[in-house]
């Protein structure tokens, strides 16, 4: 199939392109930028007069809920919420049900997403058996079944001696480990920041230094072994600090941030809304400007949806026995993008423009990040792409969303750029249709 | 954001929390009270003011005093009451709180007094029963987690008021596990919105939450220095389950630190009252010398508390003006 993206404004942060460019897809390639290569006749044109045409975006954290928690959502339904996010490639962690520790599984996930034919679904393999920090799984195996990395969840390793082994087992093979830094003692049970807010609410607290005495003891282990390390969901001020302080010496570390916490703060939990339960909890001002500012200095190298449905049942609870998680993957461009119109405001003269820097987050960076060769329309790479209107509002609500999460902080807001065409290895997966 | 306790004319319609009510309502309970107090002490201890109303104590959590208190409550202002606990019911069967909600709705309640292990459980309610447009129907937060117990705040201050009359000019200390105490922290929402300028809050660092300072309180660690002068002595209990452990190391120790002796009151001003919600433990936080010394005050707390819980009953109703 021969495609031709014409008149958009052509956005591919790896390449540094940030201008009206024409791209040309054929046999599920990108076959040229700018000028048609010679002979190329279109089987199908797109005008995309007045579109952003992007790389497909790269989603660091997406939970499909398959296999085990198909009541909260199904693969079906939230690959299809992956497409009308614009999402072509996800990353998904390890905590199903039964969790992804055994290759058979892995097989059976990547099996059942490719007939989907729609966003490239890379799991994560457990880092323990089971996610219970005692045994190493078998990753080499994992990765041979198409893990990209391995991962404890939300699941602490309490010993810190298997914390140890296994960043010398993965050094070896030279796997990344993916970690979300958290004690496995302090802040356990908490439900929000500690803080005045959750002092006020009576809601137990989680500590910034739960994250940070994480930190210190990951870092540790990373120059006894070598191994790289992705840190997951920073959320606290003191905990990005020690990051770009780590890759100031040279670790071999990268992190990301959840997108809702680059917005919103604990005082956003208003009184006890259930969908501003979220893991990390959102904590106070001052870290959520830190993440703004981490994301500019490029101390955060990527932003994720951390997209997590949770159902009714599991969400209209009170605040504490509430599941935490949001659904994100429809969010993710537009949440982007908002951090993108503030970062215009404080915008340093010569850097590329904020809406190629919000972009980057969520396709170059964070596929370099997850080791995938996605997230570019460099001539040769998979014809992935994302065409948005960056001017459509849209109001999230319920009926908005094709995941089968419905729950969001942000239910109710206006937010800006809506997906118009998602185009996976060269063929058109999603098409909004018009208003 | 729209306060949830309050309908569109200001007026009180859930009593949720203390915190975001203006002064003006929280005077206006505790002189409603003050006109019920003399009720208990007729022949017929009655008013007809929720003649035909039903008021359900929905309890998730065991409390016989505070159920009894509200159940007494209701009765003198003439209103059916259904105790359910729940501890015992559904919630063991698997039935999710809104289910309970709608289940007792459909049998026509009026009113709900929600005691619930979850800080926000009432909350929830409220905005249920708004979305479902049952919003005729009132919920009475009767201790939600650690969060409010706004009618024990109330009964406090009304307790303060009868023996101190004037709220700016005294000095009031709460003792104890500040941070498990859903008292404590209505205490200190009432008491800085009624003027008390100076409110402190005295426990050992393991007790005391962080941002009591955004509250407007004053921390001491140490009872004595915390004690000095002070008007009026709010202790509070402290639970078993938190007397030995990684917050305590036992409650002998706990005694000699923070425990009320006569001694230690000497040092507050002569006139001090001293104050306690109940269930106290004799020789854990209070002295018996104390607790049933000339300044205790927890006898007629409870009184008051009747009264309180009728006056907020029957404003948040709408049955008394």
């Amino acid at each position: 199939m021969k495609l031709h993206i014409k008149n958009g404004h052509l956005i591919d942060p790896a390449n540094g392109i940030d201008a009206q460019q024409d791209l040309f897809i054929d046999a599920g390639k990108v076959l040229a930028v700018g000028a048609a290569p010679a002979g190329f006749s279109a089987e199908q044109t797109i005008d995309a007069s007045g579109l952003v045409v992007a790389p497909g975006l790269v989603d660091l954290s997406v939970r499909l809920r398959e296999p085990g928690y198909e009541y909260k959502a199904t693969l079906e339904s939230e690959l299809q919420a992956a497409m009308q996010g614009g999402v072509t490639s996800l990353v998904c962690p390890p905590d199903t049900d039964p969790v992804l520790d055994e290759s058979g599984l892995v097989e059976m996930l990547k099996y059942r997403a490719k007939t989907r034919n729609q966003a490239n679904v890379h799991p994560l393999g457990a880092l323990t058996v089971g996610l219970k920090g005692e045994a190493l799984t078998e990753m080499a195996e994992l990765t041979e079944a198409g893990c990209i990395g391995f991962s404890q969840a939300e699941e602490p390793i309490e010993d810190t001696t298997v914390l140890l082994r296994a960043l010398q087992y993965a050094k070896t093979f030279d796997y990344t480990v993916w970690l979300r830094p958290q004690d496995a003692h302090i802040g356990r049970g908490g439900i929000a920041a500690s803080g005045a807010f959750a002092s006020r609410l009576g809601l137990s607290g989680v500590p910034a230094m739960a994250e940070t005495i994480a930190l210190h003891t990951i870092f540790e282990l990373m120059r006894a072994t070598g191994a790289r390390v992705h840190l997951c969901r920073l959320s606290s001020a003191a905990g990005i600090e020690l990051v770009r302080q780590a890759k100031r010496e040279g670790l071999p570390v990268s992190c990301d941030v959840g997108a809702h916490h680059v917005h919103l703060t604990d005082a956003d939990i208003g009184f006890f809304d259930s969908n501003a339960r979220l893991t990390p909890p959102l904590r106070s001002q001052r870290d959520r400007d830190a993440i703004r500012l981490g994301l500019l200095d490029g101390t955060i190298d990527a932003l994720c949806s951390d997209h997590t449905p949770v159902d009714d049942d599991e969400k209209l609870l009170p605040f504490g026995e509430a599941s935490p998680g949001a659904t994100g993957l429809e969010l993710l461009l537009s949440l982007s993008l908002k951090w993108a119109n503030d970062y215009a405001a404080t915008q340093a003269a010569g850097g590329p423009r904020p809406l190629a820097r919000a972009l980057a987050l969520i396709t170059s960076q964070a596929a370099q990040v997850a080791g995938l060769s996605a997230g570019t329309l460099s001539v040769g790479a998979n014809a992935d792409v994302c065409i948005f209107d960056p001017q459509a509002h849209w109001t999230v609500e319920a009926a908005a969303l094709a995941s089968q999460g419905k729950h969001t902080p942000f239910l109710g807001y206006n937010l800006a750029a809506q997906v118009q065409t998602t185009i996976v290895a060269g063929r058109v997966a999603f098409q909004r249709n018009a208003a | 954001m729209l306060n949830p306790q309050l309908n569109k004319h200001g007026e009180l319609q859930h009593l949720l929390s203390i915190e975001g009510l203006p002064k003006s309502i929280l005077n206006h309970i505790l002189d409603t009270a003050s006109s019920f107090v003399g009720i208990s002490d007729r022949d017929v201890k009655k008013v007809p003011l929720m003649r035909g109303k039903s008021v359900f104590n929905l309890f998730f959590e065991n409390s016989t005093r505070t159920r009894t208190t509200f159940e007494i409550a209701a009765k003198r202002l003439s209103a059916d009451v259904i105790n359910l606990n729940i501890q015992a019911s559904s919630a063991s069967k698997g039935e999710s709180l809104l289910d309970t909600i709608d289940n007792l709705s459909a049998m026509h309640a009026d009113m709900f007094v929600v005691r619930h292990a979850q800080s926000g459980a009432p909350y929830l309610i409220a905005k249920h029963l708004q979305d479902t447009g049952q919003s005729h129907v009132h919920v009475v937060n009767a201790g939600d987690g650690r969060h409010a117990h706004p009618t024990q705040g109330l009964l406090d201050m009304y307790t303060i008021r009868h023996y101190k009359k004037d709220f700016t000019n005294l000095t009031v200390a709460i003792v104890g596990d500040i941070l498990h105490s859903r008292v404590a922290r209505s205490d200190i929402h009432a008491l800085t919105t009624l003027g008390v300028p100076e409110v402190r809050a005295i426990g050992p660092h393991t007790l005391l939450p962080g941002g009591l300072e955004q509250m407007g309180v004053r921390t001491f660690t140490n009872m004595d220095e915390g004690l000095k002068g002070v008007d009026v002595i709010i202790m509070l209990r402290l639970q078993n389950e938190r007397m030995s452990g990684a917050l305590l190391p036992s409650a002998q120790e706990y005694f000699k630190s923070y425990g009320l002796t006569p001694e230690r009151l000497a040092l507050a001003k002569p006139d001090a009252i001293v104050m306690h919600p109940g269930p106290m433990n004799r020789g854990v936080e209070i002295d018996s010398a104390v607790a049933d010394g000339p300044q205790a005050v927890i006898l007629p707390q409870v009184t008051f508390g009747i009264a309180v819980r009728m006056a907020v009953m029957s404003i948040v109703a709408g049955t008394q003006a």
